[in-house]
């Protein structure tokens, strides 16, 4: 062990073009080798979920002796690489030939772009030089642009494919993402302003401070705190939308379009396809974990500075090295964490139609995260102002006064009515259209 | 990237500049004027970066160096880019709902 | 301008990587004009736009760099590919074809001319400039480019600029959903 992180910090001073080289390796090897895995998982989880067996077969070896090696099924995404590598790849006579070839590649690129900023690792020591690829000042902002490129895959392979039902799926698809982007951005804005960066590793530091700066030994964790839940909340919706994943899967609804901007692909270019999108889902499992969840710590318990005062070499201490060397391996679990949320959301949840869809993007989540952003930006201006005593006040105060405007609103908008007017808001009573439409005219 | 001379980066700006005015004067579909105009803009911006990065920085405007300057001029440039796509676009797609043809030579029923 | 006085720079692993990225640049700006299908020029402008991103960030203004890519690549280009679709233009079949048009073939000499002519007499006195001016990060100080330099501008030494700009995005925002609106008979 010491070994090699003597020569990890050889290299870096060293060799720093060999260095970077190991990181993007790190970075990018995992996710090429995981994701079959997860294909795997998905059927065999989902299969579980609904009652049924899945693929368990493919792999068993029956030896000589009759005795049976079982893989539970592990290597049936293997069977189904060779397979799809040896099918004819068939090119429709009229597709764009020039999009038609580069829009599955398209589609890759961003699952593994974003992941450049994502650190799996604390980062001091051996890590530090491991991880992120790109350690850069604009993280969160970079995964956003990252992953908004993801819209052009979707929408060139529909126009490429010149197919009504691919072209439908596409423009549903760029409609959905350009739509879910915007909440995204903003519930992630409220994070920047907590954390104070937009260096996912500075945001992963802000959430191993004390809980709500008050509890000791209990890590900050951005999901622990109201704004942070509501964040993670809206956040989690989102990336579901961004993946086109059930029940946001509108682009590729198979009963209504076929199978949407995907329809003409075969072969390995449908492989692709495929590959992107759990690579995706499997990444944004990772941004969910690093930006809500604490990256790569394990407990929400500050073990460094429990263990820090403890004497001696104690079960504390231990915790805190374990905590830092298996950093890789909690970040992957927390990944797989966020796929398994995917596929549970799959099995349970019915497709949205068109019309749901657009009215919960831009009637309930971008709203919600622009007031939880407003909200926790006057919260901090408030706590630095008047301290934490002040800010809780003023915050009852504030809802206060909103209580009082919206019950002054009411008693205004009733006022003006005539007996029959009255007669029909009540009837119309939790429909909320009339109160507004009156609103508007009495105005 | 110290050792790389400023009219490296002119020359991109320029180049990209000329590319988009005569794509201005040459093409006849609206979307893609649109295009080479937006590539001229960001020729531009291209350009302040450039000057904000290697110019000499005396203090301007509250007493911000001179590099901040640029970067200002790129925001607001992308600003009202954005702006202007939004509106121009929606003015194309209004054309082409009334006229039916969106070639920029046969749109001619404003000559006097 | 004697040409042999003109000396080259030294080929530095920086000159290499700028020199890339500005033949790309160059490239698909040249497509973006040349290019007959609206969906390549399209396509050739969002290769532009996101090899500028990466000129941005070799010069370390890494926010204006990422700001293109989430403004221009993001956002902007993908409502060109909207309308593009939309108004299905993607085989200019909509534009009458003419017997005979003067203007391409002036553009190539025209356009050539007019860079010769900005380049030798406008941009040369340049050619000297070497040293930059603006601090790059470092482990203890902040880059020119950082987000946390251009919040402090924008907030302080801009914020009239700014609000007036937050004022024309919002009359963008109006006048587009008031020209996209289908006219409904009354």
């Amino acid at each position: 062990m010491k070994d090699i992180g003597q020569g990890i910090e050889w290299l870096s001073v060293n060799q720093p073009m060999t260095l970077a080289a190991i990181r993007v390796l790190l970075m990018v090897l995992p996710i090429l080798v995981i994701v079959p895995g997860l294909i795997w998982y998905e059927r065999r989880l989902l299969s579980w979920m609904q009652d049924r067996v899945g693929p368990n077969r493919t792999g068993t070896i029956t030896l000589k002796n009759g005795k049976k090696i079982r893989t539970f099924g592990l290597l049936q995404p293997i069977a189904d690489g060779v397979k799809l590598f040896f099918k004819e790849d068939i090119t429709p006579a009229t597709v764009d030939r020039v999009l038609y070839f580069i829009s599955p590649a398209i589609a890759l690129f961003p699952a593994f772009a974003v992941a450049g900023t994502l650190p799996w690792g604390p980062g001091y020591g051996t890590y530090g030089h491991l991880t992120p690829v790109w350690g850069s000042e604009i993280g969160v902002l970079y995964m956003l642009a990252i992953s908004s490129l993801g819209v052009y895959g979707v929408v060139l392979s529909g126009y490429a494919s010149n197919n009504k039902y691919s072209l439908m799926g596409g423009l549903r698809g760029a409609a959905q993402l350009i739509s879910y982007e915007l909440a995204m951005a903003m519930s992630l804005a409220s994070i920047i302003l907590v954390s104070g960066s937009l260096k996912l590793t500075e945001v992963v530091k802000a959430q191993e401070g004390q809980l709500w700066g008050v509890v000791p030994g209990i890590q900050n964790w951005f999901i622990f705190t109201p704004f942070g839940f509501l964040s993670a909340v809206i956040f989690l919706i989102c990336m579901v939308a961004e993946t086109n994943r059930a029940p946001f899967d509108l682009p590729e609804a198979e009963n209504e379009i076929i199978a949407g901007y995907h329809t003409e692909f075969s072969s390995m270019k449908f492989a692709v396809f495929f590959m992107g999108e759990y690579a995706m889902m499997f990444i944004f499992g990772g941004i969910f974990g690093v930006v809500f969840l604490g990256g790569y710590n394990m407990l929400p318990i500050q073990w460094a500075e429990l263990a820090a005062n403890a004497p001696g070499y104690s079960f504390l201490h231990f915790m805190r090295d374990l905590n830092y060397w298996m950093a890789p391996l909690t970040f992957l679990g927390k990944c797989a964490a966020g796929m398994t949320f995917y596929i549970w959301l799959r099995a349970t949840l019915p497709r949205l139609r068109y019309d749901q869809l657009m009215a919960l993007g831009w009637k309930f989540l971008l709203p919600a995260a622009v007031a939880n952003f407003i909200v926790s930006a006057s919260w901090i201006m408030a706590q630095k102002l008047w301290g934490w005593q002040g800010a809780v006040g003023a915050s009852i105060g504030a809802v206060l006064i909103a209580i009082g405007l919206y019950s002054a609103i009411r008693k205004a908008m009733n006022k003006g009515t005539t007996a029959m007017e009255k007669r029909s808001v009540e009837l119309s009573e939790g429909t909320e259209t009339i109160p507004s439409i009156r609103a508007v005219e009495l105005v | 990237m110290n050792d790389v001379p400023l009219l490296v980066y002119l020359g991109i700006g320029l180049f990209m500049f000329v590319t988009g005015a005569v794509g201005v004067v040459v093409r006849r579909n609206p979307v893609v004027v649109f295009m080479c105009i937006e590539l001229m803009l960001n020729a531009v911006n291209l350009t302040f970066l450039a000057f904000a990065r290697y110019a000499p920085s005396p203090l301007v405007a509250d007493k911000q160096p001179t590099w901040m300057a640029g970067q200002m001029a790129v925001i607001f440039v992308m600003a009202v880019a954005a702006a202007e796509v939004a509106v121009g676009l929606g003015i194309i797609m209004a054309i082409f709902r009334l006229k039916n043809k969106v070639d920029l030579d046969e749109l001619s029923s404003m000559r006097g | 301008m004697d040409l042999n006085q003109l000396q080259l720079p030294a080929i530095t692993p920086n000159m290499v990587i700028i020199g890339l990225l500005g033949m790309i640049a160059v490239v698909t700006a040249i497509g973006v004009v040349a290019f007959n299908n609206p969906i390549r020029s399209m396509l050739s402008l969002v290769a532009n736009f996101f090899t500028l991103a990466f000129i941005y960030f070799s010069m370390g203004a890494d926010m204006m760099g990422i700001t293109q890519i989430v403004v221009y690549t993001g956002a902007i280009m993908v409502l060109f590919l909207f309308v593009i679709m939309l108004l299905n233009l993607s085989t200019d079949s909509l534009v009458a074809t003419k017997k005979f048009d003067i203007k391409p073939l002036l553009a190539l000499p025209v356009g050539l001319g007019v860079f010769a002519l900005i380049l030798s007499q406008i941009l040369m006195p340049f050619k000297d400039v070497v040293k930059t001016s603006a601090p790059d990060a470092t482990a203890t100080a902040v880059g020119w480019g950082s987000p946390q330099a251009i919040g402090r501008t924008l907030f302080t030494g801009y914020v009239w600029p700014f609000e007036v700009i937050s004022l024309l995005l919002m009359v963008g925002i109006v006048g587009a959903i008031l020209l996209a609106r289908r006219r409904v008979e009354v």
